[in-house]
């Protein structure tokens, strides 16, 4: 097909470098504050003067942001343990109804990744101040679990479509109950969504900023709102030495998964 | 293994307005061989599925022994089921397949073990154990499935269209196969399929569902020379339904104020052939096609309906010189001359 446009090493040259632009447009900011980690000065300055790992040290010497980092890890482990599970069921139990319930369950369960995250952190806020759970870890899992959900179903709805529902009548009819069932025959199956929803899950969480400024605090404040709260009070290169480990730990995490995909 | 009798009592399902089945009673004796035959949409596997436990009848009631079973979790109920795509587990070997139901049973592991050996045995399969789903064959996979649903002795099987993905020669050996594996355990099965010469093959009788009810239930002989309704004629081969005066007597009088059902294949060129009570019909010859063992003829009688004819090529002498548009007479023995009552044609 190619052979009947004489001039397509000019467009290939065009698209090639147009895809090297917007490749650049989305890497560079993120880029850029690798260097300005590793810079000894005081001040967030492009580019570095003089090179150093002070602001490592900084981050990894200081109480306060290995308390947020731990906390930030627990939160994500336990949202990924919670809404994993709760978005299977739900996808299931929505592909299994069908029809119109399903479409409006499909509906509230989606809703909290298309409302404002604003107007989500809010409600979560007088919600669990009305139960006495602001500042308490469950709390902001809590709205950490509801933001995972809508994630984790998007990736595993049409897991779940594609899936033979004859095997889980075949395993009913085998003897085995419900959870046996799923357990046994459905989660076995859907290993690799069900291992990129936990990624999502996870990193959704780790991401979140709204909900914990508004929900989180003292021993229970999440890594970026600590970030968020440092970026306010004293501008110094550690946010550029957390944000770049950050990115190194993501990248890392993403690759495993997607290599142990294709393998 | 002690098998059960199955008791099917007015079973009515609906869905919104559609009546997929309309009072069904039906009763299987233990360890009989019942085929479920009709068209899609017939209710045929709607039935079977109630029997399994994932379609909840809106009435009536379903007994497995003398236990009543409509509202039974369908992981109770003990019944191998082997379904129409095998729905075998890809992520499991073959040995791990059949031993499933025994793991989830409890079975000790070295028990389960050879009971699963001994039931691959059974259905030929020895030497695959270790084998994955994805590497079998179709006739393979259907005999993993027949395997995992009776290694767990289950006091009913129930089949639905088991054999509808493979190719003919592998349909007959498994038709065959299917039924000897019933007679050896002696287990009560209900085996539904569209193919209606499967049906007459493979069963003790024969259950001729159209419509969400039951039109006909008999051995397979009946139901094919005695159809007790025009839907059960047509839908078991080739049957002429002739309506009242078509038929003659071999004097020329009427043989029947009824409809008749005569099928193609016994009808004779020759009167002699047809025995002293023969019946007669005329008819314009329409077509004549040469079929290998028969030929076939479509006659055209007065009331512009055709009606076809079947000769065996070992008795067909005069065929080859017959000529489409002649006036042609064939002979029926009047006892294959069946009345179907109340059938208007």
């Amino acid at each position: 097909m190619l052979e009947a446009y004489p001039d397509n090493r000019l467009a290939r040259i065009l698209l090639w470098g147009f895809s090297a632009l917007a490749m650049a447009f989305l890497m560079l900011p993120t880029l850029v504050v690798v260097p300005l980690s590793f810079s000894a000065s005081d001040l967030l300055e492009f580019p570095p003067r003089a090179y150093s790992l002070r602001w490592y040290e900084n981050f990894f010497g200081s109480a306060t942001w290995m308390a947020g980092l731990r906390t930030s890890l627990i939160l994500g482990t336990l949202t990924a343990m919670v809404a994993v599970p709760l978005g299977l069921l739900a996808c299931i139990s929505m592909n299994r109804l069908g029809g119109k319930t399903a479409s409006a369950i499909q509906g509230v369960l989606l809703a909290p990744s298309i409302v404002p995250g604003i107007l989500l952190a809010i409600g979560l806020f007088f919600v669990l101040a009305a139960q006495g759970l602001v500042g308490t870890l469950f709390g902001v899992l809590v709205g950490h679990v509801v933001l995972a959900i809508p994630v984790v179903c998007i990736v595993l709805l049409p897991a779940v479509a594609r899936f033979d529902w004859n095997q889980v009548q075949a395993a009913r009819s085998l003897g085995a109950d419900w959870a046996r069932a799923i357990g046994g025959i459905i989660v076995p199956q859907l290993q690799i969504s069900l291992l990129s929803a936990t990624l999502m899950a996870f990193l959704t969480s780790l991401d979140e900023s709204v909900i914990s400024i508004f929900v989180a605090s003292g021993r229970n404040s999440t890594l970026p709102k600590l970030m968020f709260l440092s970026l306010r009070d004293q501008i110094d290169p550690t946010i550029a030495a957390i944000s770049t480990l950050w990115t190194a730990i993501v990248v890392i995490v993403v690759l495993i998964v997607t290599l142990r995909q294709k393998s | 293994m002690k098998s059960l009798p199955i008791i099917i009592d007015s079973v009515r399902k609906t869905y919104g307005s559609y009546v997929a089945l309309d009072d069904v009673s039906l009763d299987i004796r233990a360890g009989e061989f019942l085929t479920l035959l009709g068209p899609s949409g017939s209710g045929k596997t709607t039935l079977l599925m109630a029997l399994a436990g994932f379609v909840r009848p809106d009435s009536g009631k379903l007994l497995l022994g003398d236990r009543d079973i409509t509202r039974l979790a369908p992981n109770k109920r003990d019944i191998g089921i082997v379904f129409q795509n095998y729905a075998l587990f890809p992520h499991m070997s073959v040995l791990a397949n059949v031993e499933y139901p025994l793991a989830l049973r409890k079975t000790p592991k070295a028990e389960a073990r050879q009971r699963a050996l001994d039931t691959l045995a059974r259905v030929k399969l020895e030497g695959l154990s270790e084998r994955n789903i994805a590497a079998l064959s179709g006739g393979q996979r259907q005999r993993v499935a027949l395997a995992r649903a009776i290694v767990f002795e289950p006091r009913v099987m129930l089949m639905d269209e088991p054999l509808s993905a493979l190719d003919r020669n592998l349909r007959e050996t498994m038709q065959y196969e299917i039924r000897r594996l019933h007679d050896d355990l002696g287990i009560t099965t209900i085996y539904v399929t569209h193919d209606q010469r499967e049906a007459l093959t493979m069963s003790d009788r024969v259950a001729v569902m159209n419509s969400g009810r039951i039109q006909q239930i008999d051995t397979p002989q009946r139901i094919y020379d005695r159809p007790s309704t025009r839907f059960v004629a047509q839908f078991m081969g080739e049957a002429n339904i002739l309506a009242p005066g078509l038929v003659r007597t071999i004097d020329g009088g009427d043989a029947s104020h009824e409809t008749l059902m005569i099928r193609a294949e016994n009808f004779h060129l020759d009167a002699r052939l047809a025995g002293p009570d023969a019946v007669a019909l005329e008819g314009m010859l329409r077509a004549k096609a040469f079929r290998g063992e028969n030929w076939l003829l479509t006659l055209a009688p007065h009331g512009g309906q055709e009606v076809l004819v079947c000769i065996p090529s070992a008795l067909a002498g005069g065929c080859a010189e017959l000529a489409t548009g002649q006036r042609v007479t064939v002979y029926a023995s009047a006892a294959k001359a069946h009345a179907i009552p109340g059938a208007m044609a």
